[in-house]
């Protein structure tokens, strides 16, 4: 299967990525050797087969107390933040 | 000198820890400088943490282990340290705590002397994807040395540091290790916590070792290994003492021999030292039968839609808010996501995310990521059948030693297949271990053995055999030695 141009630029916009006009017809190309790549999957006889949902079987998800234990550490991770304003993360306007 | 061995000498006095963290960071800073193995280097803080070390040596406390130089690939967070994942995205990023690992390790007395480089967010095969360049082989410089934990295994492959840690997702220790002639062990997912760890695909990424032996592997891996209430996946089961399982005779033990292994594809001199290494594990009273995993051929492009997919979900965090790289003045909201996302991620990253957002995309999930997993239901039968037979399955780690740096970076399906032979043990979730079995024209060989979950003792001890009678895992880089 062969990805066009428009499903590239579609699938970028879905997954927040800015594609330059340079790199597009690059990822056009690999992106579709990848799908038909991938395509190979579809001969494979899989009916009555359940999707694997875990690697490993009979593991029981253990539960903690519902307690509070963590502290405060909003200063410190705020820290990498790139803009920051008491205590808010700041982003460009959304709502006017 | 192996971990094991310099933890002996520092408990018998031999030297200091500190005298032992000088002597690697000597060698990080000048015969390692042009490797490219490291992204950040922590002297200071590692000649204290040696100067502690010895202070618990001496009052007769700690282990094997305390006093012993590592370094950690930078995809395990390190309180106040730079944690980058090997991206422009986090190249700002100073983790404000410890991985799970690394507290582990610390604990354990080991003293850290810095962050590997590796593929971007661990999204290769050959360390070229790294926004800090691509690190190269010990044993070549014109070639890779894999990945994507290519950094820690050109790090412990020259001597730069006793032991590294790694991450395996489809055969990012393994790999790198085989091409670098060291042991490099992946356990069962689930065995070592991953709190801490920047996720790339959350049903395959395990942590693991990069280690110069089996023993260094059962030592550091018993350290790192257990239960942890802050990783949900992380297993309830008990951690055994590895090292002390290590003397396992091999006589009765059945190996499965993968045919799919040994097809088309398989470069002749890596095939020939796999199978003289087989044979040296009949030598020791093994028993060999072959058998075939009618599903394998199709773990690689079950991989290519399993693991974009979680990536595609795990790296939406990266949006230029709370971390991370943020652009320059964004007009708007998407166009900061777009546009922080676009320059923070490198082209394979963005490659797959772009291949996950397919896949799980309206109309196209069910034709990809549930046939996918339902492929995958069917390689992890083919296993479970296997370990019916065998307590062990057997073959190479990759197709050919390492190529060389450019090779197959344009053609992504090329460099894919590239972990052919390893992608089955993370669809599964098994255990697994490459170990240095031969050279051909001068590059390491690995042997791979898979165990059925929770055989981590029983791989090790496999290993260990091997290396009291072969001395493939002694042999150094000639420009290191």
């Amino acid at each position: 299967m062969t990805l066009t141009r428009r499903d590239v630029e579609g699938i970028a916009l879905l997954a927040r990525l800015e594609i330059s006009e340079q790199e597009l017809p690059v990822y056009v190309g690999s992106l579709s050797r990848i799908v038909g790549f991938i395509d190979q999957l579809s001969a494979a006889a899989t009916e009555g087969v359940e999707p694997m949902a875990h690697p490993l079987e009979n593991q029981v998800q253990p539960l903690r107390d519902d307690q509070v234990t963590e502290v405060d550490h909003r200063d410190r991770y705020q820290g990498n933040a790139p803009l920051v304003a008491a205590g808010l993360y700041l982003v460009p306007k959304v709502i006017e | 000198m192996t971990a094991a061995e310099i933890g002996r000498g520092l408990r018998a006095g031999s030297f200091t820890s500190v005298e032992v963290t000088k002597h690697f960071l000597e060698r990080i800073n000048h015969a390692g400088k042009q490797l490219n193995a490291f992204i950040t280097v922590t002297p200071e803080r590692a000649i204290a943490d040696a100067g502690r070390a010895d202070a618990r040596i001496a009052r007769g406390e700690g282990g094997p282990l305390t006093g012993v130089p590592l370094a950690h690939k930078d995809i395990f967070c390190t309180a106040g340290v730079l944690t980058s994942c090997g991206s422009r995205m986090l190249s700002n990023f100073v983790a404000p705590y410890d991985a799970t690992v690394v507290e582990r390790l610390a604990a354990a007395g080991m003293v850290m002397l810095g962050k590997t480089n590796m593929d971007e967010f661990a999204m290769g095969s050959s360390n070229e994807t790294s926004w800090y360049g691509p690190v190269r082989n010990p044993w070549d410089g014109t070639k890779v040395p894999g990945g994507s934990s290519g950094g820690s295994a050109a790090a412990v492959a020259a001597r730069l540091v006793p032991v590294a840690t790694g991450t395996d997702t489809g055969g990012s220790i393994r790999q790198p290790g085989a091409l670098t002639g060291l042991t490099g062990f992946k356990p069962t997912y689930g065995r070592v916590s991953r709190y801490g760890m920047v996720a790339f695909a959350s049903s395959l990424d395990q942590a693991g070792v990069l280690a110069q032996s089996a023993e260094d592997a059962a030592l550091v891996l018993g350290a790192m290994a257990g239960h942890d209430a802050r990783d949900s996946t992380s297993v309830v089961v008990p951690v055994p003492d590895y090292a002390a399982g290590l003397g396992r005779s091999m006589k009765g033990l059945r190996i499965g021999v993968i045919r799919e292994f040994f097809g088309e594809g398989l470069e002749e001199g890596t095939g020939r030292a796999v199978r003289a290494a087989l044979e040296g594990f009949s030598a020791m009273g093994a028993t060999i039968v072959e058998l075939s995993l009618p599903n394998l051929p199709l773990s690689v492009p079950t991989y290519y839609v399993v693991a974009p997919a979680e990536c595609s979900s795990n790296l939406s965090r990266f949006d230029g808010v709370r971390f991370g790289h943020r652009c320059k003045e964004p007009r708007d909201l998407l166009d900061m996501y777009k546009r922080s996302r676009g320059e923070g991620f490198g082209a394979e990253v963005k490659r797959r995310i772009m291949t996950g957002t397919y896949v799980l995309s309206a109309g196209y999930y069910d034709a990809y990521y549930l046939k996918a997993q339902k492929v995958r239901s069917l390689i992890n039968a083919d296993f479970k059948r296997a370990f019916s037979e065998v307590d062990v399955l057997m073959g190479p780690t990759t197709p050919t030693p390492a190529f060389a740096i450019g090779a197959k970076v344009d053609d992504p399906i090329t460099m894919y297949l590239n972990d052919i032979y390893t992608i089955g043990a993370n669809l599964a979730g098994l255990p697994a271990v490459s170990v240095p079995c031969g050279l051909v024209e001068g590059l390491p060989v690995g042997l791979q053995i898979i165990g059925p979950h929770f055989a981590e003792a029983r791989l090790l001890a496999a290993a260990h055999s091997w290396q009291l009678v072969t001395d493939w895992h002694r042999r150094l880089p000639p420009l290191f030695a």
